[in-house]
Order: C-alpha cells, then structure tokens, then sequence
C-alpha cells in the first residue's frame, strides 16, 4: 500500500519537481604507508596497530608528504581530464572528534591538486532497460587525510576509537551538481569505481570503505533557482546511495508540498529503515575555521623530468612527481574500451558496459580477432553464460577451467543454432566436471544438442496450451504479456533446449487460431 | 674539504644579503614605535548573545559560559579588531614563510606503526587496544516511533 502511495507521488512529483544532486566521492589511494606518515594501511590490521606518533598527533611530530599518494592523485586528475595545479597547497580543516587526534584534517581546499573535470559515464534507468552516455563536470580533486574509525557503544555510552585508518590518504572528487536522481548518481559512481580500480588508484571496494559518497540534494521547481539542500553523509554502497537519494528526494518534496520549509542539515542513511535520519552533531551548519597548514611548504610537481631545478638537492631530485612520467603509468580508461567494443565489433553499449565492468572485453576480443568467433554470439555467450559462470565460482577468465579455444568452439555452436543460450550454461558447467570429454561429447553425453525437430516442440505447445486455458482467454482478451509467458513455459518443458525465437513464434501462430 | 668550504661560502653570502636587505630595507624601524589605537574609530565589538557562545564553545572547546569568560571574549574581539589599523593595500597574503620552498616527498615504504602500546600509554581509558573516548556524533533516531504506533493501535482498538 505504502509502495503504491509513493509511486504515486514519485510520478506526480516529476511534473512538477526537479532534483538536483551533486556528490563528493572520497576514495582512498591505494598505497602502502599513509599521507603524511610511513605507518601501513592494510584493511582489517589489528586495532591500533598502524599508528605512527604523528597518526596519534603527538606534540612535535610532523607531515611527510608520500610521493604515490600525490602520483595517484595527479593519475587519477588526468584520467577524468582535470587541469592540474603545477603548485598545490595544504590546507588544515578544524572539527572536534574523537577519531580526529590532531583536532584537525590537512586537506586542500584553496589550491587543490587539480580542478575543472568532465567524465563521461553510462546512465543505466533501475527500473526500465534505458541506457544512455551522460556527461558530468568535476569541480576539484584534492588529498585530504581520512580519519580514525569509532565503533559507538550506546549502553554503555562511550566510543571506541581505531586509530588505524587516521591519516590514510584520500582523493575527494567533488562533481558539480550534475545529477537528477538516484539511478543517475549510482551510474556516475559505478563507473567512477572503474576508472579509479583500472588505474589502481583506488581499490574501489565500497563495503571496506575505500569508496564512501556524500550526496548534496535539493529540489526546485523548473526555472526557479536551487532549493536549499541538505547532505547525506558515508554512504558505502551503490544500492544504499540510490536508495538514499531517492528517499530524501520524496522527503524534500513532501516537507515543500505540504508548506514546510527544508532545513540545511547533515543526515545518515539506514539501509533497515530505507530512511535518511538527522545527525545530532552536525545540526549547525559547522565553522571549520580553515587557514593554511603551517608545516607544509606548496607542493610542486613538474612537467617534464628536464625541468627539475638544479638547486633542488639530489637526494630529493628523484622523489619529485613528474606528470610526463606519471602520464606514462596511464591505462586504457573503461570509456575507450567500451567505444571500441562498439564501434570495432557493433557491440550494443549495455553489452559494451557489462563486458568491461566484467573485465571479460579482452577475452571477448581474443574470441573474435583470434578464433573467428562472431562478435554478436561472443558478446551473447560470454556477457551472459560465462559471465555468470566465472561469478559462481568465483574466478577471472584467466584462471577459468575452460579455455578459450573451447569456449570458442562453444560460441560457434550457439551461433550456428546447435545448442540453445540455456544449454551453454550446462554445458559450461558439465564440461568443468569431465574435463577429459571434448565438447560434442558433453553435448551428447547431456543431451544437449539445440531440438531440431518441430514436432517435439509442437506436442510441448500442445500441452502447455491444455494445461493454460487460463492464460489464453487472457491473452485473446488483450492480455498480450501472456505470449512471453507461455513460451517460457514451452521453454522450460523443452528443458531450454530448443531456439527461443523458433518457440515465441511457434506459439504466437498456435494463438491466432 | 671541499664540501665545508662551499658551506662556508653559503654561510657569507648569506650574511651578506641579509647585510644588505637590512640596509636597504626602511620597512624595519631602528627603534620599537608604539602608536596609540582609536578604538574609537574601529569596528564595533559585536553583540554577543548565548547562541554564539554556545557556537563559540562547541567549536573551541573553550568554556566561557560565564560573566568572566564573556568579559575575556568582549576584549579579545577588541584586542584583535586592532588588525583593521594596519595597512595592507598592495601586499600580497602570504600563508607560510616556506613559500618559496617546495614541499618534499617521500618513498611509499612502511617503517612505522607497530607501536600500540607505546601510542595507548597515552589514553586516560583503553578497552581490548582502542582507545576510550565520549560518544560522538550518533544519529538521531525517531525515539517516538514506539510511542506513535502505540498510539494509533489504541485509535483502531476504540473505532
């Protein structure tokens, strides 16, 4: 009922609200000691045990800027296309916290190491099939420390702090406020995530926390300015931020259609409730007093290696960051993969995407380019049989049991009609388990081979249809979905082994009698 | 050897630009000056209402919730407003006396950490390695959410 009354409301909103959501990503730099200290940073260490003193903000300890924490971030500014700051600076960010030892993040808020991006990312819709390229602007990216972890004990009333992952280097990307829903900023994230893992600058795995979103959200009427907005903060999955978004889109425009006012506020998410909630501390729009870290001369990195001063003394000549050298270190970004998958082999752009977000684009070129395979029935098999079947048990093509000359001869018995889309599945799994058989065997061994005589699928028709009349009166009174359902029935009696094309038209002629 | 004497050749020139910034430079008075402030004339101290002490206090962690702490509040505003005497058109803000160094870096190798006793002797209260602290910022849940159901299940219960 609740689900009815907020559809309802979500298709009335649309005419008359719009929403707008902007986001600041902090991801966290894939290296091996911290920001500004030479303690570790593997997830999951024992508590407090990757603490250095100046992590613990002893008196008299001070920052040591890592050179890959700066290369990953110049890597990453450059695969999103940002200009960079040849000189950048440090910034220090006062809040009280226990999780914050020094009372203060260094961060880079008046000259960040770089600004002014464009990505280009694949908008996939939830709840219908539309996939489309969209373009947002990036406002800044910048290193910032991340802090301390609190487990909170509320009957106890006292709050545990791991000091592990204070100081663990951070990119904050903030977008410009680019976004109009839930489904559009988890699309810009997902694929966000891909670009960051391709180039190894960040792990990317959103349930360990290197990946963390805040979403900035409000809505206005059409033409009218933006409305005030508020902050949904820490989400770590993609579900939990399209869910948020939503949610706190619905609320905004239930407080303004009913006369109320929104407030300017910093909320959590609940994935139980599916609720934002106000945060207690953050009521207050904070003064987070920002000057300039005094410990920290500007940051220079360098253009080509040649341009490096001699006056610089050279014990510290080799630890600058080059942006020639860094550039060199760049890989080939998911956008260019997927364009290439398209305009190469005529692959649709959801193939294009679920290939290379499976890193399964590569094997798919190797089919075509090296073993003949057809690009349409290799983007089939492997996007959606193989795909399925490396997940299951857990494995990257590379260590696949089967090897791509087998699943290449796969390919090309699908693609000749032989064995049905659900038969590949089988026989993917069946040919694991006798490794020794080669594949006709399998299919003969299972049965397998795609039906080829009418008159078994006739007689399967026959009998659904008797055993449905239900859905045929249905279907004769307009109900016209009933097609699809009757032959995935047909299908299932046939145990998937016969063309679903073949079977959907077979049945479509049995209704017109 | 040799290194020493290059050392001791930066050394004097060193010397001797500074040398000559002294001399060239009026901008440094020979003798300390002391120049009355119209206080007058300055900004005035703003009102201070509880709303922004409490804001001041949060953010500080300063308590001044009292006629003394104002008072020391009303004259620090005062003492610093005397800033607005000093002239500063034409010149540059410059945030760190580094700013004509540049930053070093260094190699991404863990040789620290490894330390948590060392790192906890500091704590006033530990539990199982973390360190003890208030609790924080914890979201606000609907506390009345029990109350409110209650309530309408009696509404049913009636009709």
């Amino acid at each position: 009922m609740r689900a009815v009354v907020l559809l309802s409301l979500f298709i009335h909103a649309r005419s008359e609200w719009q929403s707008v959501i902007g986001l600041e990503i902090h991801a966290q730099i894939q290296s091996r000691s911290k920001l500004f200290s030479r303690a570790g940073t593997s997830y999951g260490a024992s508590t407090n045990s990757q603490v250095s003193h100046f992590d613990a903000a002893l008196p008299g300890t001070l920052p040591v800027l890592n050179r890959r924490c700066v290369e990953a971030g110049v890597l990453t500014a450059l695969a999103l296309g940002c200009d960079i700051n040849m000189v950048s600076k440090f910034d220090r960010k006062h809040y009280f916290y226990a999780d914050l030892p020094a009372g203060y993040q260094i961060t880079q808020q008046r000259q960040p190491l770089a600004v002014n991006g464009q990505v280009t990312y694949v908008y996939q819709c939830s709840r219908t099939s539309r996939v489309e390229r969209r373009s947002a602007r990036l406002i800044q990216l910048q290193l910032e420390q991340d802090s301390g972890k609190s487990l909170h004990d509320s009957e106890q009333r006292l709050s545990l702090i791991d000091l592990n992952r204070a100081g663990v280097g951070l990119m904050e990307i903030v977008t410009a406020p680019d976004f109009c829903g839930g489904d559009d900023a988890a699309s810009f994230v997902r694929d966000l995530r891909d670009v960051l893992v391709s180039i190894g600058t960040c792990d990317g795995k959103m349930a360990e926390g290197s990946l963390r979103v805040d979403a900035n959200i409000s809505v206005n009427r059409p033409g009218e300015e933006f409305g005030v907005r508020t902050e949904v903060k820490n989400l770590n999955s993609v579900k939990s931020m399209r869910a948020a978004i939503n949610y706190e889109i619905e609320r905004q425009i239930q407080i303004l259609d009913t006369g109320g006012t929104v407030v300017n506020e910093t909320r959590s998410f609940d994935l139980d409730t599916g609720e934002t909630v106000a945060m207690r501390d953050k009521e207050k729009v904070l003064d987070y007093r920002f000057m300039p870290e005094p410990n920290l001369p500007p940051l220079v990195l360098y253009s080509q290696r040649e341009s490096v001063p001699l006056s610089l003394p050279s014990s510290q000549r080799p630890n600058v960051v080059v942006l020639e050298e860094v550039q060199g270190q760049m890989k080939e970004l998911p956008e260019d993969r997927r364009k290439r998958l398209e305009t190469r082999y005529g692959v649709s752009l959801i193939n294009s995407v679920i290939l290379v977000r499976a890193e399964l684009d590569e094997l798919f070129e190797t089919l075509v380019t090296s073993h003949g395979c057809d690009p349409g029935s290799a983007s089939h098999v492997v996007r959606n049989n193989y795909n399925a079947f490396l997940d299951e048990r857990k494995l990257t093509w590379r260590d696949s049991p089967i090897e791509t000359s087998v699943l290449a001869e796969i390919v090309r018995l699908y693609h000749e009609g032989k064995v049905s889309g659900s038969a590949v599945s089988v026989l993917l799994s069946e040919k694991t388990l006798d490794g020794q058989l080669s594949v006709s065997e399998v299919i003969e061994r299972h049965n397998l081979w795609m039906l080829r005589d009418t008159s078994v699928i006739e007689a399967a028709v026959t009998d659904v249809f008797s055993r449905n009349p239900k859905m045929i009166k249905a279907y004769k009174k307009g109900k016209v979905n009933q097609l699809d359902v009757l032959a995935a029935k047909v299908m299932k009696k046939l145990e998937g082994k016969a063309d679903s094309r073949l079977v959907l038209t077979m049945v479509s002629e049995r209704l017109k009698d | 050897m040799q290194h020493l004497s290059q050392k001791c050749l930066g050394v004097c020139w060193t010397f001797a630009r500074l040398r000559a910034v002294r001399q060239l430079s009026s901008k440094v008075p020979p003798k300390p000056t002391w120049e009355k402030v119209d206080f007058d004339a300055l900004p005035k101290v703003p009102e201070v209402d509880l709303a922004l002490v409490e804001q001041l206090e949060r953010i500080s962690l300063v308590e001044f919730n009292n006629e003394t702490g104002l008072e020391w509040l009303r004259s620090s505003v005062k003492s610093a407003n005397r800033l607005h005497v000093v002239d500063t058109e034409g010149v540059e803000p410059l945030d760190n006396v580094l700013e004509d160094r540049e930053l070093w870096l260094c190699e991404d190798q863990v040789t620290e950490g490894n330390c948590t006793e060392q790192v906890l002797l500091n704590a006033l209260k530990t539990e199982e390695q973390y360190f003890v602290a208030p609790p924080g910022n914890v979201p606000l849940k609907k506390r009345d959410k029990q109350h409110l159901k209650l309530g309408l299940q009696e509404d049913e219960d009636s009709s």
